[in-house]
């Protein structure tokens, strides 16, 4: 930022380039952005690892995830109490596993967690169901919603339990010609 | 979570090879063996390790016990102090010689641990993975040794190991420093690799930094240590470049991205209007880039020398506006149609000088020109296609239609980049849709009432389209002979539109016909993909035939003046003759002085490669005018009516009739690919076009991202750019070509003008090149190409060229085969997999004893531990081994990591379960999973 004040040291930064798919430049801008959602929780110095976690509401009114029927899943998954509490760690986690250069093993396995909505590290029918009503806004009927669950476990379970399993998710979305789940930051 | 299953696949991979040898030998006596060197292996090298360590301190004691101590290096701490205790435990067990030594480095590192257990998990948990990675290591080099060996040998190491394992790795500790060496080394290795590879492994941010941090450390200290002497320098200084490259590379990186234009521009449309739109944009913006590179060398290699180093203006006729031509040449009607000075600028062919060298640096402008002129296309066809490969490579691995189709629509049909409701709005809305006609399809799949009708009126649509694609290539091939009538009479009696009329009624069609196509098409009542694509094509037809057309109308036109440039040739040599004979007869002189005429007097020829040039940048140009003023008209001014007049209007403007307009994707993009396709073609008769089109798409590039965001609508049915960048990619290629083909033809065929351009006084215009080979080359190079050049040796080349294609074709339908069978085993491991897992209680029954066998199983943590903790814990990590476990006794193999998940954060170790032991009811236990972290082979981070 244009601030005189020092918001990274270098060696920091140098962490984070390392640990994200982000350049300096753009980790400086993220954190605009989350000092952005609470001015008054943030502090512009982070050079000491303040302990400082953003709640998933103000999270989630961010444009880029305004409209993402899957916000809070997104939040609660990169978030470390799996509250939606976002601390500036989280965050960044969270945008550059979102981004586009990140590799598609990662957005698979993180696009498993989002959809694994009980968080029973299988996707069952409830979240299927759940996901669907979420996508269309519930605008289809229950008959349908059941039907379509049925017909993409029946898809994609490979191993017959009637739930997805990792394997099976990610058998699935590399098939896929457009998985692509990038954010802009 | 992932990781866990990684690991699982690797320690899945040992145990079936594990197995394979069990049975092999098939005798439990085998097995114990085994399982005993197994735990002897890991011990020797401990001994290694800390024989190394002891063989350093030796060297310089003080700091390294100083390091030692030291707490900011808790990584390095962990692996001494592993060893070490191992290693101490050993030497209670064989009573070896250096007994006191050791009891001073394990009073030291029970220091070490009383400090790094206040630490807590993660040190804990990271010491676990490390005895566990060693384990594999130490697996892995089991394995390797018993490969070589025969079955004797193996025997007799077991029986060594049994026996006498303290002597025996004792007599190895003085040979194996080197050894201990290229291990160190190769852990320094491995932490790099992690510091690379860290960003792409889903673990939470906080445990990357730690990680990274330590991997940081640990590489810092050991780098130093490797090298002795001499060689340390070298290896400090490889180092420090090591470093400072790599700080540079990521500079540059950061350099790089910032230099890429119109990033947040474009993802500002993103989320407005979805990827697709965005899609056009980052073409436009591709297109840019590759325009830039062509203009650079059109104007570093032909332009700028003919300007800086070639004659003047006004010097030769090719350069100065004929007298005729003078009173006109500075009228702005004139200098519009790229007449008057225009035409005799450095814009067009006409006005580069035929010399062969010029300027002090012997610049060879003509060999330039036409190299340039090649080399454009050249370049182009790589980029495209080097593109198109990449873009291939990219996605999936393209499953069978069909299979995932409701997954795929839950799974994937979001688009994330959306931030903006009415776009989201209409993306539920069209998800909806599609769900609900998926549903439809599935439920009734073969229900098509009248097919007849339906096919009749797909034919009629398709007759109706060929019409009007058939009636607008013979409007335009009737314009452009008009045209050439036009250009005979005089230019004072033409109106305007007479004058313009080519481009006015290309331009006109382009506008009219695809609203055109697009209404015609409704009949047939294709699915709406389908309908895009037909709708592309035809468009693309479209403007192909008028392209073509054009051409041809153009070719009958340079066939013209080529007619009328003979007997003006023919006129002036004739003049010329007269002249010389008038001269040397009038003052008997054989000495003849060159004509003395005003350069605008002479008489010249049409000069047909600037009239080609002229016609492209006209078409250029108009074509700009009719974009600009559509989304000026069309969008902006439709927008503002509606926007304003709605206040008193009866009824709504907005959400009725006129509406606001959509951004017209597939239009945008063939104008786009028809645009590039001009330029091409164009370039080598107008070298001033490249330029004026990377103004074009600079100036297009801020007007329509400020029209699309200012007076359009988000799509109605929103659908994702999937992979149509390579679509997009398909169609450049294919007009790439289908320009290259005329400027090809003309420059081998057609002679150039006598008067003017760079190849003027050739026969052909590829005579340059052969007269640079014949003059300015070695001889035997000239001898080459005549060789070279031979039909007796093309055909041979054009043969093997075809053989090449021949086998290349088969090798890759090998490819596609072997592929499929893989895909095939896989699938049957899958399957196998999973019977074994259902019933994995019954089958194995080998396995079975062999996991009776273990000792002391009962440290052996219950499976059902191994499911993941309730989420909402933060950093929860059990390393099932504690460091107090005396290591010795237990088999080292019983390392259980904790289960690794997202949601309760613990996504570290591989877990590398006892090798020997397999089918420990682990339900999650899945087949090999390719991902980001490590499989077997490479080692996760030590």
């Amino acid at each position: 930022m244009g601030n005189k004040q020092t918001t990274f040291t270098d060696e920091q930064l140098e962490a984070f380039q390392d640990c994200t798919f982000f350049t300096r430049k753009e980790i400086l801008r993220l954190h605009g952005r989350y000092r952005e959602l609470a001015p008054h929780l943030v502090p512009l110095d982070y050079t000491n690892n303040p302990d400082i976690r953003v709640p998933l509401t103000l999270i989630t009114s961010m444009p880029e995830l305004k409209e993402n029927p899957f916000r809070d899943r997104i939040v609660e998954t990169f978030s470390e109490d799996g509250q939606g509490n976002l601390s500036f760690n989280d965050f960044v986690d969270m945008f550059s596993a979102l981004c586009e250069t990140s590799p598609r093993e990662l957005k698979t396995i993180y696009a498993f967690k989002i959809y694994d909505f009980n968080r029973d590290n299988f996707i069952c029918k409830v979240d299927l169901e759940k996901m669907l009503n979420k996508l269309t806004k519930g605008e289809l009927t229950p008959e349908e919603v059941t039907l379509v669950c049925d017909k993409a476990v029946e898809e994609a379970d490979l191993d017959g339990d009637s739930k997805l399993s990792f394997a099976d998710f990610e058998n699935m979305v590399s098939k896929a010609p457009d998985f692509l789940s990038s954010g802009s930051t | 979570m992932p990781p866990r299953r990684k690991n699982n696949a690797a320690v899945k991979v040992e145990d079936v090879g594990f197995e394979v040898d069990a049975i092999d030998s098939g005798s439990e006596d085998e097995a114990r063996k085994r399982s005993k060197n197994r735990r002897a292996k890991p011990q020797r090298r401990a001994k290694q390790v800390s024989d190394d360590e002891e063989d350093e301190e030796d060297e310089d004691e003080a700091p390294r016990k100083r390091g030692r101590k030291k707490k900011a290096k808790p990584r390095d701490s962990d692996e001494d102090d592993e060893d070490e205790d191992k290693r101490s435990v050993k030497r209670k067990a064989s009573k070896a010689s250096r007994r006191r030594a050791a009891k001073d480095e394990s009073d030291d590192e029970s220091e070490e641990d009383r400090e790094k257990r206040k630490r807590g998990g993660e040190a804990t948990s990271k010491k676990g993975k490390e005895e566990q990675n060693k384990e594999k290591k130490g697996n892995g080099k089991r394995k390797e040794g018993k490969d070589k060996d025969g079955e004797k040998d193996k025997k007799k190491k077991n029986g060594r190991m049994n026996s006498s394992s303290s002597s025996s790795s004792e007599s190895e500790e003085e040979s194996l420093s080197e050894g201990e060496m290229a291990a160190l080394k190769e852990e320094v290795e491995e932490k790099k690799k992690l510091i690379a590879t860290l960003r792409n492994k889903p673990w939470r941010m906080k445990r990357r930094l730690v990680l990274l941090k330590e991997a940081q450390e640990f590489v810092e200290k050991f780098e130093g240590a490797l090298g002795k002497g001499k060689g340390r320098k070298l290896y400090a200084y490889k180092v420090m470049m090591a470093k400072k490259l790599i700080k540079f590379k990521r500079d540059f990186e950061n350099f790089k991205t910032a230099c890429i234009p119109w990033e947040r521009k474009i993802k500002d449309v993103e989320s407005h209007f979805g990827s697709s739109v965005a899609s056009y944009f980052i073409f436009l913006r591709w297109m840019y880039g590759l325009n830039l590179v062509l203009f650079g060398f059109m104007f570093g290699l032909v332009v700028l020398p003919e300007i800086l180093m070639g004659l003047p203006y006004g010097s030769i006729p090719r350069k100065t506006v004929p007298r005729e031509e003078q009173p006109t040449a500075m009228d702005y009607s004139v200098l519009f149609d790229f007449g008057g000075f225009c035409k005799y600028s450095f814009l067009f062919y006409g006005f580069y000088n035929n010399e062969r060298t010029m300027g002090v640096l012997q610049f060879r402008l003509p060999l330039s020109y036409l190299l340039v002129g090649v080399g454009i296309f050249g370049y182009s066809l790589m980029v495209v296609i080097r593109t198109m490969a990449r873009n291939a490579n990219e996605g999936g691995d393209g499953a069978e239609e069909g299979d995932f189709t409701f997954s795929w629509k839950m799974f994937t049909s979001w688009d994330y980049l959306i931030g903006n409701p009415e776009t989201a709005d209409n993306k539920f809305a069209s998800i909806t849709t599609s769900f609900k006609e998926s549903i439809v399809d599935e439920q009734e799949n073969q229900k098509d009432e009248n097919i007849h009708l339906r096919r009749f009126l797909r034919v009629l649509a398709n007759v109706m389209i060929l019409c009007c694609l058939g009636g607008s290539g013979y409007l335009i091939y009737f314009v452009v002979k008009r045209s050439q009538e036009f250009a005979e009479m005089k230019t004072e009696n033409l109106s305007w539109l007479e004058k313009n009329e080519v481009e006015f009624v290309m331009s006109l069609l382009g506008l009219v016909c695809p609203p055109l196509f697009e209404t015609i098409a409704e009949l047939e009542d294709y699915h709406p993909r389908i309908a895009l694509k037909w709708q592309l094509g035809r468009i693309f037809a479209l403007f192909l035939g008028n392209l073509y057309t054009f051409l041809f109308a153009l070719f009958d036109e340079v066939n013209a003046k080529l007619e009328r440039e003979k007997s003006i040739k023919n006129d002036t040599e004739w003049l010329l003759n007269q002249y010389y004979s008038n001269y040397s007869s009038h003052f008997n002189t054989t000495d003849v002085p060159p004509p003395n005429a005003d350069p605008a007097d002479v008489v010249r020829g049409p000069c047909w490669e600037t009239g080609v040039g002229i016609e492209f940048v006209k078409l250029i140009v108009s074509d700009m005018q009719v974009t600009y003023l559509t989304i000026l008209i069309g969008d902006f001014l439709r927008a503002v009516i509606v926007r304003f007049l709605n206040y008193c209007w009866c009824w709504d403007l907005e959400a009725g009739f006129p509406s606001y307009g959509e951004f017209d994707i597939s239009g945008n993009v063939l104008g786009l690919v028809f645009n590039q396709g001009m330029i091409w073609m164009g370039a080598f008769y107008a070298p001033g076009l490249v330029g004026l089109n990377v103004l074009r798409l600079l100036t297009s590039m801020y007007y329509q991202c400020w029209a699309v965001m200012s007076c359009n609508v988000p799509h109605e049915r929103v659908f994702k750019a999937s992979r149509s960048n390579n679509f997009y990619m398909g169609l450049l290629l294919l007009v790439l070509f289908l320009s290259l083909l005329p400027v090809v033809y003309t420059i081998m065929t057609l002679p150039p003008s006598f008067d003017c351009g760079p190849f003027s006084g050739q026969e052909k215009m590829y005579d340059v090149v052969m007269e640079t080979i014949e003059q300015d080359l070695p001889a035997f190079i000239g001898n080459i190409f005549t060789y070279a050049t031979n039909p007796g040796l093309i055909m041979p080349a054009v043969l093997l060229m075809l053989l090449a294609l021949y086998y290349l074709n088969a090798l890759s339908k090998g490819y596609q085969q072997a592929n499929i069978d893989l895909k095939k085993k896989m699938q049957m491991a899958r399957d196998e997999e999973k019977n074994r897992r259902n019933n994995k209680d019954s089958t194995n029954q080998v396995m079975k004893d062999l996991e009776d066998l273990l000792p002391n199983k009962s440290l052996m943590p219950p499976p059902t531990e191994d499911e993941p903790p309730p989420p909402g814990n933060v950093v929860v990590e059990k390393g099932s081994k504690s460091p107090k476990t005396k290591p010795g006794a237990a088999g080292k193999g019983v390392n259980l990591q904790k289960d690794v998940s997202l949601a309760a954060p613990n996504p570290r170790g591989p877990v590398t379960r006892a090798p020997g032991p397999r089918g420990g009811p682990h339900g999650n236990a899945r087949g090999p999973q390719p991902g980001p972290g490590r499989g077997r082979g490479r080692g996760g981070p030590r």
